[in-house]
């Protein structure tokens, strides 16, 4: 898969002094949903405010479909569409005549059967003619969607898309991002639901203090970094552990009725099966076993508390 | 040239016009009338002639100038201001258009608006006094160029502009009170020769001046000076809007 957006050596350090960016080199596959995540004041709208050329970087170059957005600005931008963060929208413009003004904005003909589908297929199309005050927040944030799409765009920035919506619309909005993956277009969200970037992510990045600590392929990261969680349900409460079991790796329910044990799934010896062994030669009967996978969460906030 | 994005961001522009036509159109119309009611009216009736100008048709240009620099200044610094405030600077700025472009829309506009709102007083002015124009085409010429250049003016304040106070104080504080005193309703030869000099470095009355004499054929002023400083006008305001788009300062942090 080739990369459509190349980010080299980009920072950004504001006039105060304040380094919201450390020299930054990141590649967004085409095609792919690429999930950057990161706590507040993180660096994720910066960067991606420079990609969209809303703010000026401090150094580096950027590319997108191989057109340097500072050269070739018009070009580049007609490929990227942005859904920002804030509400912010003129609210009394009507939707049918916002999302027209988007399409001429970025230099598209108009056409109007187009917009039509798009409106509808985001619930907007019996709403056409509202004016955006009139609408709730989550009808405002599909319209911010639907402007952003308003020039057919090949690459998606969508900057916190789900930050207060319900959860319904929050389905439906995953629902339309894959919908538009599956057209072709380069997803890149920034989100603070890491079940968002869990469910959908092709690939994760994790941004802190404006430094970009790791991307790996979600699959990956989640084997490579996650830890699987061993529970051993026992028949007998356990006053204390037999011998030769480590009690920092394994712990004692307080009821002495279970067993827990952290392991690495990467490991090529997990000491599962030394454990489950030990128990027997010990004469402890267990009545269940149990596994659980980290969650990307999980290794978030370690990845995070760990740099920090 | 994005075409298409120019006439997105004047359409749009124009349209709140039509949203607000109370406040764009009519309410500047009732202003002049009632200043055409009192000074041309009742104070001109005082007063016989000024150049052999009567006083209702001299305080014309004057009038139409003191509206279309309020109102242009005001068009183009709200136009750009509110965007900046409300958040939606963001598409402008992320869209494929250049600063030339940016301005094209916002200044055209807000020129636009004011150029018809001139010819309106001017209509309106026809109600009240009898008035002849000796120079139409240079009459337009001056119009247009006033407007764009206090366009360029207002779109320069609005980007400047950190709050509404900001974005009043330049339009309330500076330019009104220039307008009033750059020759409007008299003719500076009217001033003591010392005030006559303070006055010429006042630049509305280029403006005021070089308009009077596409009327009437007379002035305060040559009209070639009057030209010349217009031009200068235009020449600084589009530089330092260069200046912005290029470092942007209060635009793109």
């Amino acid at each position: 898969m080739d990369s459509i957006i190349e980010v080299n050596n980009v920072s950004k350090t504001y006039k105060t002094g304040f380094q919201a960016l450390q020299p930054i080199d990141l590649s967004i596959k085409r095609g792919e949903i690429f999930a950057l995540l990161g706590p507040n004041g993180a660096g994720k709208t910066t960067l991606i405010s420079i990609i969209c050329g809303i703010v000026n970087a401090s150094g580096g170059t950027i590319t997108a479909d191989g057109l340097d957005i500072q050269r070739h600005y018009r070009q580049a931008r007609q490929r990227i569409g942005l859904v920002p963060q804030e509400l912010a929208v003129n609210i009394f413009e009507s939707v049918w005549n916002t999302v027209k003004f988007s399409r001429g904005l970025f230099g598209c003909a108009p056409d109007d059967a187009y917009l039509e589908q798009l409106l509808k297929n985001l619930s907007l199309w019996d709403k056409k003619d509202s004016t955006i005050m009139a609408l709730s927040g989550g009808m405002k944030r599909r319209v911010l969607i639907a402007k952003a799409l308003a020039h057919q765009p090949r690459i998606l920035f969508l900057d916190e898309p789900t930050a207060g919506v319900d959860v319904e619309l929050r389905r439906d909005m995953w629902a339309m991002i894959r919908r538009l993956r599956d057209e072709g277009v380069t997803i890149i969200l920034t989100t603070h639901y890491i079940e968002e970037a869990e469910d959908m992510a092709d690939r994760i990045g994790v941004i802190n203090k404006g430094q970009l600590m790791l991307v790996e392929e979600k699959h990956r990261l989640m084997r490579d970094l996650g830890r699987k969680s061993l529970t051993v349900h026992l028949t007998q409460p356990l006053a204390v552990l037999p011998s030769p079991i480590d009690s920092e790796t394994v712990e004692l329910a307080a009821d002495g009725l279970s067993l827990s044990y952290q392991y690495n799934t990467a490991a090529t010896d997990t000491g599962v099966a030394e454990l489950l062994q030990t128990l027997a030669q010990s004469g402890i009967d267990y009545s269940d076993v149990s596994t659980k996978q980290s969650s990307l969460e999980e290794i978030f906030v370690s990845l995070v508390e760990e740099k920090a | 040239m994005n075409t298409y994005g120019v006439k997105a961001i004047y359409l749009f522009e124009l349209a709140r016009t039509w949203r607000t036509l109370m406040q764009s159109i009519a309410s500047p119309v009732l202003s002049t009338s009632l200043y055409f009611i009192v000074f041309g009216s009742a104070i001109g009736s005082q007063i016989v002639s000024i150049d052999g100008i009567s006083y209702g048709a001299f305080i014309i240009p004057g009038l139409v100038m003191l509206t279309i620099l309020t109102e242009s200044t005001s068009n183009a610094s709200f136009g750009i201001y509110m965007p900046k405030f409300s958040g939606t600077i963001y598409e402008i700025l992320s869209a494929p258009v250049s600063a030339f472009e940016i301005v094209a829309g916002y200044v055209g506009a807000a020129a636009t608006k004011s150029i018809l709102l001139g010819l309106i007083i001017l209509l309106t002015a026809r109600l009240f006094v009898d008035y002849s124009i000796a120079h139409p085409l240079l009459m337009l010429l001056f119009l247009v160029l006033t407007c764009v250049t206090f366009a360029l003016l207002g779109f320069l304040i609005g980007l400047w502009a950190n709050s509404f106070e900001q974005l009043q104080i330049i339009p309330m504080m500076v330019i009104a009170p220039l307008t009033f005193l750059g020759g409007t309703f008299y003719s500076i030869s009217m001033l003591p020769e010392f005030w006559q000099k303070v006055t010429l470095l006042n630049p509305v009355v280029y403006l005021v001046s070089g308009f009077r004499w596409s009327f009437y054929g007379s002035a305060d002023v040559h009209i070639g000076v009057s030209l010349a400083m217009i031009t200068l006008f235009i020449a600084i305001c589009s530089g330092l809007i260069a200046w912005v788009f290029h470092t942007g300062y209060k635009l793109k942090n």
